[in-house]
């Protein structure tokens, strides 16, 4: 495809749904929650992220496959077929929608890693590392193809046009999961590009975002250090990137994350207590380059976990609300009430500290 | 139509895309009706955009953002809580909030008022403004965000910190900075490191208080709430130390 | 045959404003005037340094371009012509001071800087927060933490950095080449400015040392006034491999500008000739040159992170890596423009590369092998305003250094007569009538409004950028764009020509 474009500005919407209990409801919320925001996003991308969809398929990776041609397929499966062990592979089942056209073939595969390609080195590779190299090389190498998710029972189904009409045409509410965000994209000019819309994904970590990330440069080639390749034209990549670097590789919770992303400025810096003092002067210094600096609200989920951040001077808006064991996170309240009309509580959120919820252990 | 005559309707707005819901208003106000009651809002933006006048609008819900922008004139209740962007670049009137309500309220707003029973967002008063006789202002019933009256050039703020928890500050960080006019009255203390670099802390003199005291009574009257509990105590006032802090920023 | 090397100026007096006040014979430095009945310039001896032209009370004196104009050849520039002049009535090398003036390509002004329009919006520097907090030193590439109680500590030992408020530094200017008020100035400036001076090579005068938090103290390859006080009165020690003017060159300082002061602080003999070997003569490999960073880092206590300056050489990128993992702290590169108290023209102006071209392959080949944490970059030679300063943080920079424009804050006109001991200003001179007329809270105030201007404008470019930490730009070169350059400068550079 045509990447002339590294990066393609947008704006948006973001909502968010999370069962902590793990109890799973149909895709038919969240394409009510963000549809109501229809006015935030242009028609020019949409896509959700559903976590507990694949419960027959629980311990595989869920590939989801975005090809521009049968040729992409072909090369991808035989990569596939190489470096894993494919237990189902399968056409995405999608409905016509008037207003969705051109879609690129979509598929998915229920992979496993053999074991024996893991000790080949001399030292043993981490699974997740060997998974996020593969998903690389698909992206950057392999003419025609992108993954547009590879976590454990959860998928990303997104696209060019409004996202309610993409979660139609995705056939969202025959799934079930119990931790869904969507994502509805103002971007500025119009490639087409099915892979440009959000949910981002690596593993199964996923990100929503609206807002545009001014640090983009950087940050991007602060992630290539370590091996990430940034080719999807988009900011929003950059987030999921910088969470699987930190989070996963680096071990840092993810509290301590969303400091990093959202840095608390130095003069707070100085307030703080000696040992915090030390830890947040630490930070920045070393994560300097990983600062999401510019406006942004962010949703970032995993299977356990939904955190929704803003930048930390708060330049995009962002609602939680909780009613029982549900949490909600939207761009606009609104679209909580929609879906949701009696909160326990509801917050409006606050720059630079993150709002997170977890599954209840057990679940 | 002849003049003092109410003539007042109904609207559930429910699924009601904005644009044929604000046409509506405006087709209704030119037919002559006054009072509006607009159910089951939800997420609809700027109910009362391009209205003048003496129009009351009462609103069951949650309106969507840039409520009232550009508003000259009506008056607007909500049942509810606000989102972001209440009373942008107001001209005249009133919006009263029984809730709490986003960011960026009253940004440029040049007249009319603006009150939140609860707390509300970032950059509340953002560049609000006042010019010859208009004099806008925002009370904010419970606890303000950062940079509360960033810019602000002329009007009055007003946080109250009503059923504030302990140790909750009454506002964010980064108050008043870059304020050059205007006044905020804050009720209670607060952290002097987070005043902004162009402001000073003061005690209220009596035209403060002639000044405040019809806005506190407003506030009492328009959510129920006792007016000596909002007395109970002291307010202090911001205001800008220079009209033009930058003077010497430049060099020629 | 003197009469071969035409005057370069003339002195132009205008005797019916002139009120004989001799300000003019008593403020050059280089002995223009002389007076009898009235002011008598001699033309020959004018190098334009504009002292007496400040301080002519009737504004009198006009110096203008020496009009007499030898037969124009675009190949054989007059300049060209008086040189081999000079050296053919001399049979010595040419000898010039500060940076070279050169009409190089010149990337910086090549080079446009972003800002936000709709998409994602500029931040207002003057009312909100906006930091320029810069720290230099080794990091590492991740952060360990471990939760006690419920509570997330640091876990990691973090190298010595050194904190600076703006990313802006004094370059190594050696006491001797410039005179002590001059340096007393850059290290008020640096204290009050929150950054740092640099010794350059010749030794730290003991009028400094409450200044030492704000200091980096450089090790030369004379090694002069370096003993372990010295080394304590620091907050960066500095190896000086290379200088921009005069990659691979050494130098010496004259003794006649070896007077008392500059002896005891060189810790050399009164009226000796200073002596810097071209190369340190315990460094003859990059193995050798982690030697000597150890050697100063347990001299230090590995207290103080410990700085390599090198001069911007074709090969920059690999000698960068080589330091780095050496184990230096800090970086400092020195572009083919950075100044000099005396160096031959010849290789001033002939010999290292762009700064601008050094820092995108410096950093670069950081990140390609994955060890840009490792190290910081101080970038120098040729910053001339903070548009500068930011497109060289763009380019990857940490910080930069400036020599020349310090200097120009303190009075100096860029005469380029460094080396001559001359100054009128009383800045690059040992000549005590001279060093007199530089005071130094002037001058040191002159060097804070500076740093100060340069970091609002600095704030100001951040916020049309978007950016509220100095750290979002450093790097970040897809905020630059190129402006007539040719596809190889742009690989080089990293950036994408205007207009893409």
């Amino acid at each position: 495809m045509d990447r002339t474009f590294e990066r393609i500005p947008s704006g948006c919407a973001i909502s968010g749904i999370m069962n902590v209990a793990g109890q799973r409801i149909s895709g038919e919320k969240i394409i009510a929650s963000i549809s109501l925001m229809h006015d935030r996003s242009n028609g020019l991308g949409g896509g959700f992220a559903a976590y507990g969809i694949y419960p027959e398929f629980a311990d595989h990776y869920a590939f989801h496959l975005m090809y521009q041609s049968e040729r992409g397929r072909t090369l991808t499966e035989e990569f596939l077929n190489k470096h894993f062990i494919i237990e189902r592979g399968e056409p995405i089942p999608t409905r016509p929608v008037a207003t969705i056209t051109d879609p690129p073939l979509l598929w998915r595969y229920f992979l496993k890693v053999p074991e024996e390609r893991l000790y080949k080195n001399p030292e043993p590779v981490d699974e997740r590392d060997y998974v996020v190299e593969k998903v690389m090389y698909i992206n950057d190498n392999i003419p025609d193809s992108y993954v547009a998710s590879s976590g454990k029972n959860m998928g990303a189904f997104k696209g060019v046009g409004y996202p309610e009409d993409i979660g139609r045409f995705f056939r969202l509410e025959e799934y079930e999961g119990y931790l869904w965000t969507a994502h509805g994209r103002f971007p500025t000019n119009t490639p087409g590009w099915w892979g440009g819309a959000h949910p981002f994904t690596l593993l199964d970590w996923s990100v929503v975002h609206n807002g545009e990330i001014s640090s983009y440069g950087i940050n991007k080639r602060y992630l290539e250090m370590f091996g990430y390749k940034c080719t999807l034209m988009t900011d929003t990549e950059v987030v999921a990137y910088a969470v699987d670097l930190l989070h996963r590789r680096h071990d840092l919770p993810l509290e301590i994350v969303a400091k990093v992303l959202a840095a608390p400025f130095w003069k707070d810096i100085e307030k703080m207590d000696e040992e915090d003092r030390k830890l947040y002067t630490a930070l920045r210094q070393v994560y300097g380059s990983s600062l999401l600096n510019g406006p942004f609200s962010i949703i970032v989920a995993n299977s356990k976990v939904m955190m929704g951040l803003n930048d930390r001077i708060k330049l995009r808006p962002m609602v939680w609300g909780r009613r029982g064991d549900f949490y909600y996170m939207a761009s606009e309240e609104s679209a909580i009430y929609e879906i949701e009309p009696a909160l326990d509580e509801v917050h409006v959120s606050k720059g630079g500290e993150p709002v997170i919820v977890r599954l209840k252990e057990g679940e | 139509m002849p003049e003092g005559r109410v003539m007042a309707m109904e609207i559930n707005a429910k699924g009601m895309y904005y644009r044929d819901l604000n046409n509506l208003l405006r087709e209704k106000v030119a037919e002559g009706v006054t009072e509006f009651t607009l159910q089951g809002i939800n997420g609809q933006r700027y109910l009362g955009t391009g209205l003048k006048g003496k129009v009351k609008i009462e609103v069951y819900g949650t309106p969507g953002n840039d409520l009232g922008a550009f508003m000259d004139g009506p008056e607007i209740i909500v049942y509810g809580n606000g989102q972001d962007g209440i009373a942008n670049t107001m001209n005249d009137g009133r919006i009263v909030v029984h809730g709490h309500a986003g960011d960026v309220l009253g940004y440029g707003m040049r007249g009319g008022e603006l009150y939140i029973r609860e707390s509300v967002g970032y950059r509340v008063g953002i560049h609000m403004k006042e010019y010859k006789k208009q004099v806008p202002v925002i009370v904010v019933g419970g606890t303000a965000g950062a940079f509360f009256g960033e810019y602000m050039a002329g009007g009055i703020l007003v946080v109250l910190g009503l059923n504030k928890k302990e140790g909750e500050p009454l506002t964010g960080d980064y108050l008043g900075t870059g304020m050059h006019g205007g006044v905020i009255y804050l009720r209670g203390e607060v952290e002097k490191d987070i005043l902004g670099k162009e402001v000073a802390e003061f005690e209220l003199n009596e035209e403060d208080y002639r000044r405040l005291n019809p806005l506190l009574e407003n506030y009492a009257n328009f959510f129920n709430v006792s007016l000596d509990e909002i007395k109970k105590v002291p307010f202090k006032k911001l205001v800008p130390v220079s009209h033009r802090p930058y003077g010497k920023l430049y060099t020629y | 045959m003197a009469n071969l090397i035409p005057p370069r100026f003339k002195v132009v007096i205008d005797y019916e404003k002139c009120r004989k006040c001799k300000r003019c014979v008593i403020n050059c430095g280089f002995g223009v005037y002389s007076f009898a009945d009235r002011v008598i310039p001699d033309h020959k001896k004018c190098v334009s340094c504009q002292r007496c032209v400040a301080f002519c009370p009737e504004e009198a004196i006009t110096i203008i371009e020496n009009p007499n104009v030898f037969r124009p050849n675009s190949y054989w520039t007059m300049e060209d012509r008086i040189n081999i002049m000079k050296q053919a009535g001399s049979s010595g090398m040419l000898l010039t001071g500060m940076g070279n003036d050169r009409p190089y390509k010149n990337y910086f002004d090549h080079l446009l800087i972003d800002a936000c329009q709709v998409t994602n919006p500029s931040i207002d520097p003057l009312r909100e927060p906006m930091e320029l907090t810069t720290y230099l030193g080794k990091k590492p590439d991740a952060v360990t933490v471990k939760v006690e109680n419920g509570k997330v500590k640091l876990d990691t030992r973090i190298a010595p950095q050194i904190k600076l408020d703006t990313p802006i530094i004094f370059s190594p200017m050696s006491y001797g080449s410039i005179s002590l008020n001059a340096h007393k100035a850059l290290a008020r400036a640096a204290k009050e400015c929150g950054i740092l001076m640099n010794t350059g090579e010749g030794g730290l005068h003991k009028d400094l040392y409450p200044y030492k938090d704000w200091i980096i103290v450089q090790v030369a390859s004379g090694r002069f006034g370096v003993n372990q006080e010295y080394l304590d009165h620091s907050a960066v020690v500095e190896i000086k491999i290379g200088q921009g003017a005069k990659p691979g060159i050494g130098g010496h300082l004259p003794g006649e500008k070896v007077n008392r002061e500059v002896s005891e602080t060189r810790m050399i003999p009164e009226g000796t000739d200073a002596l810097s070997p071209a190369p340190h003569h315990d460094i003859y490999s990059i193995e050798d040159l982690a030697q000597l960073i150890y050697a100063l880092k347990e001299a230090t206590n590995y207290e103080k992170p410990v700085s390599v300056k090198i001069a911007a050489v074709h090969n920059v990128a690999a000698i960068a890596s080589g330091i780095a993992r050496a184990g230096a702290d800090i970086i400092y590169i020195d572009g083919f423009r950075g100044g000099t108290g005396a160096a031959p023209t010849i290789i001033r102006d002939h010999i290292g590369i762009p700064i601008e071209l050094a820092i995108a392959a410096v950093d670069d080949r950081l990140r390609a092998e994955g060890i840009r944490n490792s190290v910081s970059i101080v970038a120098a030679g040729g910053i001339r305003h903070s548009g500068d300063v930011a497109k060289a943080i763009a380019l990857g920079a940490d910080a930069v250094a400036i020599g020349t424009a310090a200097l120009i804050a303190m009075g100096c006109h860029v005469c380029q007569m460094c080396h001559t001991g001359n100054c009128s200003w009383g800045i690059a001179t040992q000549r005590p009538e001279l060093t007199q007329r530089l005071d130094p809270d002037w001058a040191a105030q002159q060097l804070i409004n500076l740093v100060k201007s340069w970091s609002l404008e600095l704030k100001e470019i951040l916020g049309a950028l978007g950016l509220n930490a100095i750290e979002s730009l450093r790097g970040s070169r897809e905020r630059l764009r190129g402006i007539g350059l040719n596809d190889t400068e742009l690989a080089i550079l990293g950036v994408k020509h205007a207009g893409r």
